[in-house]
């Protein structure tokens, strides 16, 4: 009886109905029925910034739940709970709240894993997201703002990962703290202060979890959440790019409307990216704290391989030379180079990426019709370059996996990448550029096929024809 | 815009299924279930959730036009930002740069103000950081224990053992600098730098346990070659040459601790490390 349930719900409901009642408070009806007509392009791609964002409220949300259960303390408590290996030991609070939460809190695992899970597609989907708008040109004139505000988010976000993997003061998590206290130590003149202040002294310090606590849950989701916000202003403002085709123009965005059409999808898109995280939870695990034991400054697992995501600066640091030397009288420790330098000139060149290709293609016109990644050889030569590097220095990181299947020292694999750090990311760079610019070049050969299969592209689409 | 008239079966078999997975996880939990249990049944809620919003919106897609927005973002008229530019600037805002410049002094006062009680976060040390990682608490005299805090005579080291030791009396997660490597080598083999002879007991070398690197715990020994290996980023390190670095990205040598005995025969320090342990810092 399908008609039994608007009339019903016209008795339940008071007269006028509540939506009615807020506008006429508020008056948004006129602005709500322009934002639900907001275009959006249909393609792939453009979900990847949106898996970010997902995942980022997952993040939010599982958070809140693990910080209901997890102690940030460093003082010592014996451990009772289900996990019999460890019942009657002595270790810190944060580490027996965290094995308690794997253990003893039911379905404390699940969100546990899950959070971490989400760390991951989070960094992933804004790496990719990133590739996506270097290789579309999107960070042209006049998304430059955009571009630092994504990046800066990038750099907040590896750094909220590391500190939430460090808090459960597990053996695995204090030699990264180590590592990191180290690299802090390294920085010229103010190394040792930074180092002391962070730390609360010498390393390991007595604070260093409670503040990683604050940054992890407080500091840096705020951060995160002001900078969403100002990111997605500003894309509202601009209105998104979009790639060429019929009618498209820089004047112009072609697409679905926010709703219901786009909005469904989105919302599935959010369901789904739940759906990975909630299956990944239960079905992988991730990070077993209660494997690694508590943390021991006198001991570390081996082999002990770090998140990716920080990988690749464990992979430098393996592959630097054991140098040392002194500017104007201050010695340069070894591990500032890997550690602070390398991650500062990459950031840093991306930081100043719309500026320098603006430079090199002598183009400041603004863009909001993106070329597909081959329209410039050079982006995608260097994007190759920069993967390729960070590929190996990955592999340099997890070296020690390399060493047991292959049965080489630990030294000669070391010297084959030392070569490979270098000799690969040129080979990428070259063979990137060229692919792109062969592409290019049979693009222009064949316009005649590629308007054909455009054609087909169309119809494929239902022939959907184009209306205000 | 014309929607399906009727509601879409496939669209509606999702959400009841979606429906039903959320009903599977609450009684997987009251039940207390497994945790592959809990994550199947949520998991498989948000799943046909995402399918049957999928498939909904592709319908809607199907039966609609595509849409063209037009973009209307470019700088303001001149006229207009001559207008904003004048209301920003007006009076009783006067170009004064006294007026101004104090202004800017008193925020940048308070914001530099704002920053001193961040050296709360120093611990009380009475020195310099420097002077803190420069000594470790070793003295002439203080015994070596091991992990269950016994003292060490020399004996109890097989030839080709480690042991990790710590001063007596201090507790090792607070005092992490000191954590020392015992290692019993043949004496023969030895070639330790000038004025150290007198550092050994019966063949047994103590070096500090941190690489000179990043400040791993040099966990590794590899006894048929007498060498000490850093699981971190690999260095190499040869215990009869003074710990001298022969692989990998550490630069120094691990600094080695003077050892003596005492009356009972038991292993103590004769003093601190021969330089400052763990990494190297900025301001060395």
């Amino acid at each position: 009886m399908p008609s039994l349930l608007p009339s019903l719900l016209s008795r339940v409901l008071p007269h006028p109905r509540p939506m009615r009642k807020l506008d006429e408070r508020l008056g948004f009806a006129s602005a709500g029925r322009a934002a639900l007509a907001k275009v959006f392009p249909d393609h792939w791609s453009f979900m990847l910034g949106e898996i970010a964002l997902y995942s980022f409220v997952f993040l939010v949300l599982s958070g809140i739940y693990l910080a209901l259960f997890f102690e940030p303390s460093t003082a010592m408590v014996v451990y009772h709970g289900r996990y019999a290996p460890m019942r009657g030991e002595e270790v810190s609070a944060a580490y027996a709240s965290a094995v308690r939460l794997s253990w003893d809190v039911r379905g404390g695992l699940l969100v546990r894993q899950a959070h971490h899970w989400a760390a991951h597609l989070f960094i992933a989907s804004i790496v990719l997201h990133l590739c996506r708008i270097y290789l579309t040109g999107a960070f042209r004139r006049p998304r430059e703002l955009n571009w630092t505000i994504g990046l800066t988010m990038l750099v907040l976000a590896i750094f909220n990962a590391f500190a939430g993997y460090s808090l459960p003061d597990d053996l695995l998590s204090g030699t990264g703290l180590r590592i990191f206290n180290a690299i802090a130590l390294s920085i010229p003149i103010v190394g040792s202060w930074l180092a002391f202040l962070a730390f609360d002294g010498e390393f390991p310090g007595q604070e260093i979890i409670q503040r990683l606590y604050i940054a992890h849950v407080l500091l840096v989701p705020a951060l995160l959440a002001v900078l969403i916000s100002v990111h997605l202003a500003i894309l509202i403002r601009q209105k998104h790019t979009h790639f060429p085709g019929p009618g498209r123009r820089d004047a112009n965005v072609v697409g679905s409307r926010a709703w219901p059409a786009y909005g469904l999808r989105s919302l599935s898109l959010l369901a789904a990216v739940f759906a990975a995280l909630l299956l990944a939870g239960g079905l992988l695990q991730i990070n077993p704290v209660w494997a690694w034991g508590d943390f021991d400054p006198a001991t570390v697992t081996a082999p002990s391989v770090a998140d990716w995501y920080i990988l690749w600066i464990e992979g430098a640091l393996r592959l630097f030379p054991p140098v040392e030397f002194q500017v104007f009288g201050f010695e340069i420790p070894n591990q500032f180079w890997c550690g602070v330098v390398l991650p500062g000139l990459i950031f840093g060149a991306l930081y100043l990426w719309p500026w320098l290709d603006r430079r090199w293609n002598d183009d400041r016109e603004p863009h909001h019709l993106t070329g597909r990644p081959r329209e410039s050889p050079l982006r995608v030569g260097l994007a190759s370059a920069m993967l390729a590097f960070m590929a190996v220095l990955l592999v340099a990181g997890s070296q020690e996996l390399i060493v047991q299947w292959t049965g080489w020292t630990v030294g000669s694999v070391r010297d084959v990448l030392r070569v490979l750090v270098f000799v690969l990311p040129l080979i990428a760079g070259f063979a990137g550029r060229w692919v792109a610019e062969s592409l290019r070049r049979s693009d222009l050969d064949h316009a005649v096929e590629l308007g054909h299969r455009e054609m087909v592209a169309g119809l494929r689409r239902r022939n959907r024809p184009q209306a205000q | 815009m014309s929607a399906p008239a009727h509601a879409p079966r496939s669209v509606v078999l999702c959400f009841m299924l979606s429906a039903l997975g959320a009903a599977g996880f609450a009684a997987s939990y009251v039940i207390g279930l497994g945790n592959e249990a809990l994550g199947v049944s949520i998991g498989a809620a948000f799943a046909f959730l995402a399918l049957g919003l999928a498939r909904w919106s592709s319908l809607i897609s199907a039966a609609e036009p595509e849409y063209v927005e037009e973009r209307s973002i470019g700088p303001t008229p001149q006229h207009e930002y001559d207008a904003f530019k004048q209301a920003l600037i007006e009076q009783p805002v006067p170009r004064s740069w006294v007026l101004w410049g104090s202004l800017g002094t008193a925020v940048a006062a308070i914001g530099g103000a704002a920053l001193f009680p961040l050296r709360s976060l120093l611990p009380a040390m009475g020195t310099d950081p420097d002077a803190v990682l420069s000594r470790t608490p070793w003295k002439a005299g203080l015994r070596l224990v091991n992990e269950e805090g016994l003292p060490i005579r020399p004996a109890d080291l097989a030839l080709g053992g480690v042991v990790t030791a710590f001063p007596e009396g201090l507790d090792p997660r607070e005092h992490v600098d000191t954590t020392t490597l015992l290692i019993r080598v043949d004496p023969s083999i030895l070639q330790l730098p000038a004025g150290r002879a007198s550092w050994v007991v019966d063949g047994v070398v103590a070096y500090s346990k941190l690489c000179t690197h990043a400040g791993c715990p040099v966990g590794l020994y590899v006894d048929t070659a007498d060498q000490l290996l850093c699981p971190c980023h690999h260095s190499v390190f040869d215990v009869a040459t003074g710990a001298n670095p022969i692989e990998g990205p550490a630069p120094h040598p691990l600094p080695q601790l003077p050892l003596g005995t005492d009356g009972d025969g038991y292993l103590v320090a004769e003093g601190d490390f021969s330089a400052p342990v763990g990494p190297s810092w900025g301001n060395h």
